[in-house]
């Protein structure tokens, strides 16, 4: 129970103190918001105007920075995230937010649970035949796709798949303009054309990873005794492979994965941006631009906290699974 | 059978006294890994070509725009093509190494300084200290990386190539702090360090003298993967035009070839050459530092000279 009770202080402090982050980053900047404002409303709208609107997501430059600091914790709490102030000025945050999510959850979340899954196939079959002619190529290949850079292997996508005159594939957006959304056949099959670019190009970076560090796991699980054991006992080589080597060599890439879901919110921001994939990435890379400063604090806030909790429900599933972590706490 | 029982003892063991570990043993080390050895003859190459420039093209100032025809295609004049400045893009790549080589090197140096600093006094530490600095090293771990990098660099000048630096080694330490905390915490009681402090020597001299030299290779390997995140991410950054657009690097040169639509009108050479280098760059790291992971730790070095191992014993 102690194990727990640390893991939820340590969940309330790193929020904390990435929120805490998160309002003091801007404000320490250069150019302030109101500038931005004035610049984007190109002086049209009077101080007073302005000054109503930066106050509506929690800036008020004239306020007390205590003030304002608590101001904006309970602002973030309470999901008055205000209103973008960047390219769409106007639009509540929550309700762009609310737009790009599930195209990002779509194309980066299911990429990141396939490389994750087949990564870690690949890893325990490559690990258990040592010297194999799999094993013999998994670790020279991926270590060189894991070093590509994304926005490079998207470029590169691009080229093979999607240019000239008889392109296989779309380079751009998440459907067909002008189509109009819905549980279609023929809208699904088009933002499934959309997303297969994307998604090998997350797929083929985010792989190596996983299947390095499975095999290696696997590896140095294969040599503890208790797999010894489990030979001498005569079990089937499956049951050993499975049951004992890889369940244990999978724990420690857990919170790996569990890390990578949360940041899944935060889109892959290169590879949304080469193909222009309305999705959160994207969209934080704009308001950035933008100098929108709700958005940004509003996306940083959802990262955080995503992630957070991912690593929260891992230390759960971690103290489940591993009686190591039940008889520490 | 012996072979492997050995093998898993090498494991296990304690790790080999520190004056046999550091300098000789890790070369030797490096250059019996095939992949290290791959790793490093890239590197060497791209060093090469940052330090003396002028040996691999005789183009003097290769930034300067309209030397040559617009959008030449390659060829023997020109033979990666030419930009829509008319700059030669084979002198480009060649002189875009040292920008990119300095930053990876420079930023994966200082993370890896903050890592070993902050991970292993932590572990030294104990109690109140180890928590704070425990907590300081998960916050950035769980911070958005790249968003943040992308909102500093954003606002803190861009295309300083300092700020840069900076930002890199700010969000890239947190990583390789956690692993030498882990790995000092594993070490601190062992016999070894034991004897140094029945000896009377004081802690700095334990820590510098005893305890770094046996964790080599996890410092190298901590560096390298440093450097990989820098590489790669400063990339990143030059490609969303967030390095100085007037620089040389192979990052503002995907931005620039990007910027004027390489791909659709038929010049691919331009985008891809430039990533080829970045790819072939993070791809030296990250060899470095898989070769390095295999020298620490014996059982995943691969099968074959475990065999050899065996016929001769």
């Amino acid at each position: 129970m102690r194990y727990l009770l640390r893991r939820l202080g340590f969940f309330v402090l790193t929020l904390w103190a990435a929120l805490t982050l998160n309002f003091f980053i801007p404000r320490m900047m250069p150019g302030s918001p109101l500038q931005a404002l004035r610049d984007r409303t190109h002086n049209k709208l009077s101080p007073a105007a302005l000054n109503s609107l930066l106050s509506q997501f929690g800036f008020d430059p004239h306020q007390n920075v205590a003030v304002q600091y608590v101001q904006y914790l309970k602002n973030m709490a309470t999901g008055r995230w205000g209103i973008s102030i960047g390219g769409s000025l106007g639009v509540p945050v929550r309700k762009l937010i609310g737009q790009a999510l599930p195209w990002t959850l779509g194309l980066v979340g299911v990429t990141t649970v396939m490389a994750f899954l087949l990564g870690t196939v690949i890893g325990i079959v490559a690990g258990w035949k040592r010297g194999g002619l799999l094993d013999g190529i998994v670790p020279p290949v991926f270590v060189v796709t894991s070093a590509l850079p994304y926005f490079w292997v998207a470029l590169l996508m691009i080229l093979l798949f999607a240019s000239g005159t008889h392109a296989l594939l779309p380079n751009d957006g998440n459907y067909t303009n002008g189509l109009t959304a819905g549980f279609s056949g023929h809208f699904i099959f088009d933002v499934l054309k959309h997303a297969i670019l994307p998604g090998a190009t997350i797929l083929i970076t985010a792989i190596g990873g996983w299947i390095l560090t499975m095999r290696n796991n696997m590896i140095t699980t294969l040599s503890e005794d208790y797999v010894r054991m489990g030979r001498a006992k005569g079990l089937s080589n499956r049951r050993i492979m499975y049951g004992y080597a890889a369940r244990n060599a999978f724990l420690p890439n857990l919170s790996g994965f569990a890390m990578s879901l949360g940041f899944v919110i935060s889109g892959a921001i290169l590879v949304e941006y080469v193909f222009n994939y309305p999705g959160l990435g994207y969209m934080l890379y704009n308001a950035t631009v933008n100098t929108d400063y709700p958005l940004l604090q509003a996306l940083f806030m959802l990262i955080t906290v995503a992630v957070l909790v991912a690593v929260l429900i891992c230390d759960f599933v971690t103290f489940w699974l591993d009686p190591r972590a039940r008889a520490k706490g | 059978m012996s072979a492997i029982l050995a093998n898993t003892a090498v494991v296990t063991g304690t790790p080999s006294p520190a004056r046999r570990r550091a300098g000789g043993g890790l070369w030797t080390a490096v250059r019996t890994n095939r992949k290290a050895m791959a790793g490093l003859i890239i590197f060497l190459i791209f060093a090469a070509m940052a330090a003396v420039p002028r040996l691999f093209t005789s183009v003097k100032n290769p930034n300067d725009a309209a030397q040559y025809a617009s959008l030449a295609h390659p060829g023997s004049q020109h033979w990666l093509g030419t930009t829509q400045l008319g700059q030669d893009i084979y002198a480009q790549l060649i002189y875009g190494t040292r920008q990119s080589l300095v930053i990876a090197l420079i930023a994966g140096f200082f993370a890896t300084v903050l890592s070993v600093l902050i991970g292993v006094s932590a572990a030294y530490l104990g109690g109140i200290g180890d928590e704070a600095l425990s907590l300081l090293t998960n916050v950035f771990l769980v911070l958005p990386t790249f968003p943040l990098i992308i909102v500093l660099a954003t606002y803190a000048g861009k295309g300083n190539l300092l700020v840069v630096i900076i930002v890199l080694v700010v969000t890239g330490w947190s990583y390789g702090a956690n692993q030498l905390r882990a790995q000092t915490l594993s070490l601190r009681n062992r016999d070894f360090l034991e004897s140094a402090r029945v000896r009377g020597e004081r802690r700095s001299y334990i820590i510098v003298a005893e305890l770094l030299p046996t964790m080599t290779s996890l410092i190298v390997a901590n560096f390298l993967g440093a450097a990989l995140y820098a590489v790669l991410t400063a990339a990143g950054l030059q490609f969303l035009g967030l390095g100085d657009p007037s620089s040389l690097s192979w990052g503002t040169m995907l931005y620039w070839s990007q910027n004027d639509g390489a791909l659709q009108s038929g010049y691919p050479v331009w985008a891809i050459a430039p990533g080829i280098c970045v790819a072939l760059l993070g791809a030296s790291f990250a060899l470095l530092n898989y070769a390095f992971d295999e020298i620490s730790n014996p059982a995943l070095r691969p099968v074959r000279r475990i065999r050899v191992k065996r016929a001769h014993s």
